[in-house]
């Protein structure tokens, strides 16, 4: 079918500039971290000018770092809380909510969500800052204890309820565009038929945005894994304690310049992102 | 209207009003800090003033590191749209083998790439062909990060417009740069228009990859400045810092309106089941 | 002014599908002729071929004098309407008129001027200004209808025109397009899936099968011989007869059909529908005949039924042929 007449040839040069970019600035630096991945090299010192491959030490040592074993556990503490429940459950329960309200309420609502989706992330970091720092952190006076340091006291629960009230919009707009198209017949039928609002939604509405939920997991889970923003707001402190995978290679990389080692752990990181992904074509293929 | 009825109406209404003040409460902030005459991080009624607007403007880098922020994202956006747009059409409208698995992998390994696992390798490339510190090249890798994901969603635009259109300009003997001028992209307006100012978001809001790769202050787009911006004394600048944030969302604000007036923010497909 | 010509056309999908199958068509100048078969049976990708947007496999297609089996389609002076009219929505419907002259470089003063020209002639001025999606259907129509002669080609193609219209504007319609056709005076093929439409419609029918054409003739020559059993059943608002009998198969049309002393099918009164005017009454033998109205025999009588003889067709009951 070539409807418009393009031809393969001028198709093909259609898609060549983009595929270039792609190439070069997306494939071409994945391919590479697999090979810096197994060489010792450094950002200065001996080892930046004469990079010698060490075979999958790195990979090894990475798996026996602490540091490393701690960030991994921290990553997959961070992608559960905030995305998989976090963001999924509070997304659809909004775009649930929602359907009933008043369109002005509802407008505001999901303005403010989306507002809180679209500001930048340096910007969100200070309000974030604002929120939860000591002494006049807003969070602190109205909970009446106004020495309570979150980000430090509590760096990984701080870190899950900001990425919510982050990432929350993406899943909130999938979620009502999905139940847009659940047919108004069956959910009469439920309500004719006496059901719950709960039994609606496992038995109507969840057969028909299975696979809306499972492509919304996969994108926000590989989405938070790969986050950096909880660098701009603990930077992976205190001690390690939230350090989650991408602030760890950021670390690794650029402050002590083991640039070797850290495009290991990107490859291990890679490779789990790949592993989310094909439990999620399995889940995908298993429902058609 | 039962008892149990009005229990149920009250408890929804305090739901909903506790999850916009979780939405609401770190943006008042934003209103607040940047007109108190003694800006701190947390919120209170603000004493009244334009001091801090005055030190900001006044600040070195503030108003460059801005017009660095639209050089780069104005850059990234317009090659983004433009190839994407393009290379969307040519997939949706010429049958290639394995066409759909290959947008699949791309999109995975952008969601996955962009963020920090290739950080590494695009730094070390970046050295090696000497665009540390250049706004295009910079611009350039935050396109190539944001165009599969750009040609996912437009390719179902473009799916979208029917075949007959094209086939009918087609008779009328215009050639294929006319069709795509004259039909294809007016129709699929509301898509391009979605990426566009998508695109425009994400390279606006980008921090880590001109974090990397833009080392002279002079050259820093605002959200990197925003992170570095210290006072004599080695704290973070509090009185630029509010007012310049504020500077900094305004952007993004005025084009997420002017897209919900126009557009309203719904997936039109895209994000298939 | 031109005819068309096709001469062993196969139009072959990559799947292997051979949707035209070695055809051979002659369509004379100023002729205003059908394309009628089942869904799937080709006539779409036959007049899609003719247009150049698909490519024959085989054989040549000519306009006029010229072969234009190797040119694109804005090379081949037709103008085509689509099945859903492909009026683009983001031009108004003076734009989308003036299209074809735009494509070619005409100047704006050129294009408003035909426009309009051609709007009053299809009873569309006063609507020039607005978009596709202000239009009821029929404007629709006759705004892709204009879009077409503004292109001042050679040949009109038109797929399935009447389709997207309902019932009662779809007579208005067809009158309108038959009154349009004579004016311009100007070689149209046009591509339908009902019969009736295509007889009323037509000059020439073309009656097509699984990629070849089954019979070539005037809709009375279609109606009243059909030249084999597949075209038999297509044509006609009620079903053919079709009653083997020895090595022939004997066809005759219900309306023919009337109650005699003695004829051709004895059966039981079955079942009887109501056509309005007429009804149409089925015999338990599976044959079909129409009475007048008030005329009904009661159900479950036995009646005999009789056709004039030049209205009795003899198939052969192995190739379906017609024998006489």
């Amino acid at each position: 079918m070539d409807s418009a007449g393009l031809g393969v040839r001028r198709a093909a040069a259609f898609v060549a500039p983009a595929l270039l970019l792609i190439g070069v600035f997306l494939v071409f630096p994945a391919l590479w971290t697999l090979y810096i991945g197994i060489t010792n090299y450094q950002l200065t010192g001996p080892a930046a000018a004469n990079p010698r491959v060490v075979g999958l030490d790195n990979v090894l040592n990475a798996v026996r770092d602490p540091l490393f074993t701690n960030s991994v556990w921290l990553t997959a503490l961070f992608v559960l809380g905030s995305a998989v429940i976090g963001q999924n459950v509070l997304g659809f329960g909004l775009a649930w909510l929602l359907r009933t309200v008043r369109p002005s309420l509802r407008r505001t609502v999901e303005g403010l969500v989306l507002l809180s989706w679209i500001l930048p992330g340096t910007v969100v970091a200070y309000l974030w800052f604002a929120v939860l720092s000591r002494d006049t952190g807003t969070l602190g006076m109205l909970l009446g204890s106004p020495q309570t340091a979150w980000l430090v006291q509590y760096p990984m629960t701080s870190l899950i309820v900001f990425n919510v009230w982050r990432g929350t919009a993406f899943s909130m707009l999938l979620y009502t565009s999905a139940l847009a198209a659940v047919p108004p017949s069956q959910l009469e039928t439920a309500r004719l038929a006496g059901a719950s609002g709960w039994q609606t939604v496992r038995d109507v509405v969840f057969p028909h945005i299975r696979g809306h939920v499972l492509t919304n997991t996969l994108l926000i889970s590989l989405w938070t894994a790969n986050d950096f923003t909880p660098f701009l707001l603990t930077a992976g402190g205190p001690n390690h304690q939230s350090e989650v995978l991408p602030v760890l290679i950021y670390r690794q990389a650029l402050e002590s310049g083991q640039l070797g080692y850290a495009s290991a752990m990107s490859l291990l990181l890679l490779l789990g992102n790949l592993v989310i992904a094909l439990v999620y074509l399995r889940l995908l293929r298993r429902r058609a | 209207m039962s008892p149990l009825w009005m229990v149920r109406r009250i408890g929804f209404y305090v739901l909903v009003a506790v999850v916009m003040a979780f939405f609401a409460v770190p943006m008042l902030w934003l209103a607040s800090a940047p007109f108190d005459s003694r800006p701190g991080l947390g919120l209170r009624w603000p004493d009244w003033t334009l001091d801090n607007v005055t030190a900001t403007f006044d600040h070195p880098y503030a108003l460059t590191s801005l017009v660095n922020s639209l050089v780069l994202c104005v850059i990234a956006t317009v090659v983004t749209t433009v190839l994407a747009a393009l290379a969307a059409y040519a997939l949706s409208r010429v049958r290639i083998p394995g066409r759909d698995l290959l947008l699949y992998l791309l999109l995975l390994l952008s969601s996955v790439v962009t963020g920090t696992a290739a950080m590494v390798p695009i730094f070390v490339m970046m050295l090696q062909l000497g665009l540390i510190n250049s706004q295009f090249g910079t611009a350039l890798v935050i396109a190539g990060g944001m165009l599969p994901a750009a040609i996912f969603i437009l390719k179902d635009f473009m799916d979208a417009v029917p075949r007959s259109y094209e086939e009918s300009a087609r008779v009328f003997g215009a050639s294929p740069r006319q069709v795509l001028a004259h039909v294809v992209l007016p129709v699929a307006r509301p898509g391009v228009a979605t990426i566009f100012v998508w695109a425009f978001v994400n390279a606006w809001g980008n921090f880590l990859l001109p974090f990397l790769l833009l080392r002279d202050v002079g050259a820093q787009p605002a959200a990197v400045l925003l992170r570095t911006l210290y006072d004599e004394g080695g704290s973070a600048n509090l009185t630029v810092i509010p007012v310049f944030s504020l500077l900094y969302s305004i952007p993004v604000v005025v084009l997420y309106l002017f897209v919900n007036r126009r557009y309203g923010f719904r997936f039109h497909g895209g994000i298939k089941s | 002014m031109a005819g068309i010509t096709a001469r062993g056309l196969s139009t072959v999908y990559p799947g292997g599908v051979r949707a035209v199958d070695e055809l051979d068509l002659e369509v004379t100048d100023g002729e205003l002729f059908a394309l009628l078969g089942p869904s799937g049976c080709g006539k779409t990708t036959l007049l899609r071929t003719i247009a150049g947007l698909e490519s024959a496999s085989e054989g040549t297609v000519s306009i006029g004098s010229r072969d234009v089996t190797r040119l694109p389609p804005g090379d081949r002076r037709v103008a085509m309407v689509f099945q859903d009219y492909a009026l683009f929505p983001h031009m108004t419907v003076a734009e989308n008129i003036a299209y074809p002259l735009k494509v070619r470089g005409a100047a704006r003063s050129v294009r408003d001027e035909t426009a309009a020209r051609t709007a009053a002639g299809l009873s569309l001025d006063g609507l020039l200004e607005r978009r596709p999606g202000q239009l009821s259907g029929g404007q629709q129509q006759r705004a892709a209808l204009a879009r077409a002669v503004a292109a001042s080609a050679e040949v009109l193609l038109l797929d399935e025109p009447l389709s997207n219209l309902d019932a009662r504007l779809r007579l208005e319609a067809r009158t309108f397009l038959k009154k349009l056709q004579r004016e311009l005076a100007l070689t149209t093929v046009f591509v339908t899936h009902d019969q009736a439409e295509a007889l009323a419609l037509a000059d020439r029918i073309a009656v097509m099968d699984a990629g070849r054409i089954r019979q070539i003739g005037t809709p009375r020559e279609v109606f009243q011989r059909p030249a084999d059993t597949f075209v038999a059943n297509f044509i006609g608002s009620t079903p053919m007869n079709l009653v083997p009998r020895d090595a022939e198969i004997i066809g005759v049309r219900p309306e023919y059909l009337a109650p005699a002393p003695s004829g051709l099918f004895t059966g039981t009164v079955s079942i009887v529908e109501n056509l309005g005017v007429t009804s149409l009454v089925t015999l338990d033998c599976g044959v079909g005949y129409v009475v007048p109205e008030d005329d009904e025999p009661a159900v479950g009588t036995t009646v005999t039924v009789d056709a004039p003889p030049a209205r009795v067709l003899r198939y052969d009951r192995e190739t379906g042929l017609l024998v006489r």
